[in-house]
């Protein structure tokens, strides 16, 4: 198969990017999206010039490093999958691709494909820690949790933080990273020691790394690799509601991290 | 009060006044397309009178009247805030985007919508509530009931020009959009969605979107046939 790849290119995170050209030819429909990048990284590198950046790590779909807008969609055209997981037979012969960073402000782009999603991080961080009990190791069973809050929360847990919600949303929107991170332990006894104070300083961290607030448009669900379900977002939003009315917090010794 | 204001300035906030103002201007949506339904009655606009009469002199409905006044001047204020905010978040967009497979059209364009919305309220207002309550409007007597401001008589004459009855319909069509995503959205925001009840509200939300802009866009095109005859 032979493809136009219209690639943003970016020198670093100062400068002015903007899109080149590239044809790649010969490409088998078995390859996956980045084994064609790296096809292509090769054809550069013998040519001199310098290859496209682009994060990936696992290449089997667990990672979330793999970020890419392509051809208008967050991960590329197929539902609940990561880029590393999208194969050229997705494509058409001769099709011209378009592929570009996340956009959103708290995901600068540092150089080419590759953005800093630091921001994720710190909102992680914000949220703290989980008590646990030292002494003994407990018994695995000792604390009884129903399997459909079990199961609730592992879907939860199984955000891998890709970004891809915040870069699919209209609004630049990190609700669903954030309800995903908060549901898991809000749903766990576990999590409960901590909700109040997790919830709101989660949401405080997510504020002020300046994502956008959202619209319940619902583009997050649709293109997360791990169809993460809007119903943590109404989840999150009940935890928070309640954590303003319950929570000791006062706003001046609440804690938030550097953004 | 600094953790209120703290709280009611963070995202979930302004998102939760957004939805509270919404889900009152839904209800009076409600109470205000029943009310109008009089315009319907045979009676020469007798009722409708009276009913125009009832609503600016209760007591109650007053104290309502202000709710909704300060619900579309904070819900129109909080949309700017929102879509500022949201605007900020991407200040490079996407050369390719294909927000058409995610995403519905009118949940994309709430601040469109919304302002359709709020550029008929400006006219609609002007032409009826404004008169109504500062205009000199003609008066009928009702013999036995007393003497009436003849508001249906201004209702009738707005609804045989046809760039009114055009404006109606634009509105209505935007209106009923804006609805079709905004009622399931702000049960979304309160934290209200679950398997069980979700599917119901959005059935709810669905059939009032239509229903509710249909029977407000029926009253101009029903009485600009009429005037024709
Ligand atoms: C009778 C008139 C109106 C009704 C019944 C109404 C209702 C609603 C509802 C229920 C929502 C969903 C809230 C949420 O998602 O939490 C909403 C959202 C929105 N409305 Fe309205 N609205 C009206 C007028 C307006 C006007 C006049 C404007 C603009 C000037 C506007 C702009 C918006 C925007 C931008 C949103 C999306 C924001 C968001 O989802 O958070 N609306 N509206
Ligand atoms: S919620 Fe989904 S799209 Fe967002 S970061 Fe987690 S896995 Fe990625
Ligand atoms: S490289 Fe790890 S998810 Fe794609």
């Amino acid at each position: 198969m032979d493809f136009t790849l219209k690639i943003w290119r970016q020198k670093d995170a100062g400068s002015k990017g903007s899109f080149n050209t590239y044809s790649v030819k010969d490409i088998s429909s078995d390859m996956s999206f980045l084994e064609m990048l790296d096809e292509l990284n090769e054809d550069l590198i013998k040519d001199g010039e310098s290859p496209v950046h682009f994060d990936h790590d696992c290449r089997e779909g667990i990672c979330g490093t793999c970020s890419m807008y392509i051809n208008g969609r967050a991960h590329g055209p197929q539902k609940a999958i990561t880029t590393c997981q999208l194969h050229m037979r997705s494509f058409k012969d001769g099709d011209t691709i378009t592929i570009e960073p996340w956009r959103a402000k708290p995901f600068p782009v540092i150089r080419d494909l590759v953005v800093d999603r630091s921001a994720f991080d710190r909102i992680i961080q914000a949220g703290g820690y989980v008590s646990v009990s030292t002494g003994g190791v407990p018994d695995a069973n000792e604390i009884p949790i129903p399997t459909s809050i079990a199961n609730e929360a592992m879907d939860a847990a199984s955000c891998i933080g890709c970004g891809a919600c915040v870069a699919a949303c209209k609004n630049a929107s990190a609700m669903l990273f954030v309800s995903a991170k908060v549901s898991h332990l809000a749903l766990l006894p576990q999590g409960k020691v901590e909700a109040t104070s997790r919830a709101e300083n989660m949401i405080a961290q997510m504020d002020k790394e300046g994502f956008g607030l959202c619209t319940n448009t619902g583009a997050c669900s649709a293109e997360c690799p791990k169809e993460i379900s809007l119903t943590h977002i109404a989840r999150m939003n009940r935890e928070y509601f309640n954590a303003k009315q319950t929570s000791n917090n006062i706003p001046d010794k609440e804690e938030v991290h550097e953004g | 009060m600094s953790w209120l204001t703290d709280a009611l300035k963070s995202s979930l906030g302004r998102k939760l006044i957004m939805a509270i103002t919404g889900l009152f201007l839904i209800l009076f949506l409600m109470g205000h397309v029943l009310g109008n339904l009089l315009l319907f009655k045979p009676d020469g606009g007798q009722a409708f009178n009276e009913y125009a009469r009832f609503m600016t002199t209760t007591p109650v409905i007053q104290v309502l009247s202000y709710v909704t006044y300060l619900s579309i001047i904070i819900h129109a204020i909080y949309s700017i805030l929102i879509t500022r905010k949201n605007k900020e978040a991407r200040p490079i967009g996407y050369a390719v985007n294909k927000g058409g497979e995610n995403s519905t059209w009118s949940s994309r364009n709430m601040g469109i919508l919304g302002t359709i919305v709020l550029i008929f309220l400006v006219i609609h207002l002007k032409s009826f509530w404004y008169e109504m309550r500062f205009g000199i409007l003609p008066t009928v007597i009702y013999p036995g009931v007393g003497e009436f401001k003849d508001l249906y008589s201004i209702v009738a004459a707005a609804f045989t020009q046809w760039w009114y009855v055009l404006l109606y319909l634009v509105a209505m069509f935007g209106l009923g959009y804006h609805l079709a995503h905004g009622f399931e959205s702000a049960f979304q925001t309160l934290g209200l969605n679950h398997k069980k009840y979700t599917p119901l509200i959005k059935k709810i939300g669905f059939g009032f979107a239509i229903i509710v802009p249909l029977l407000f866009a029926s009253m101009p095109v029903v009485m600009f046939i009429q005037s024709l005859a």
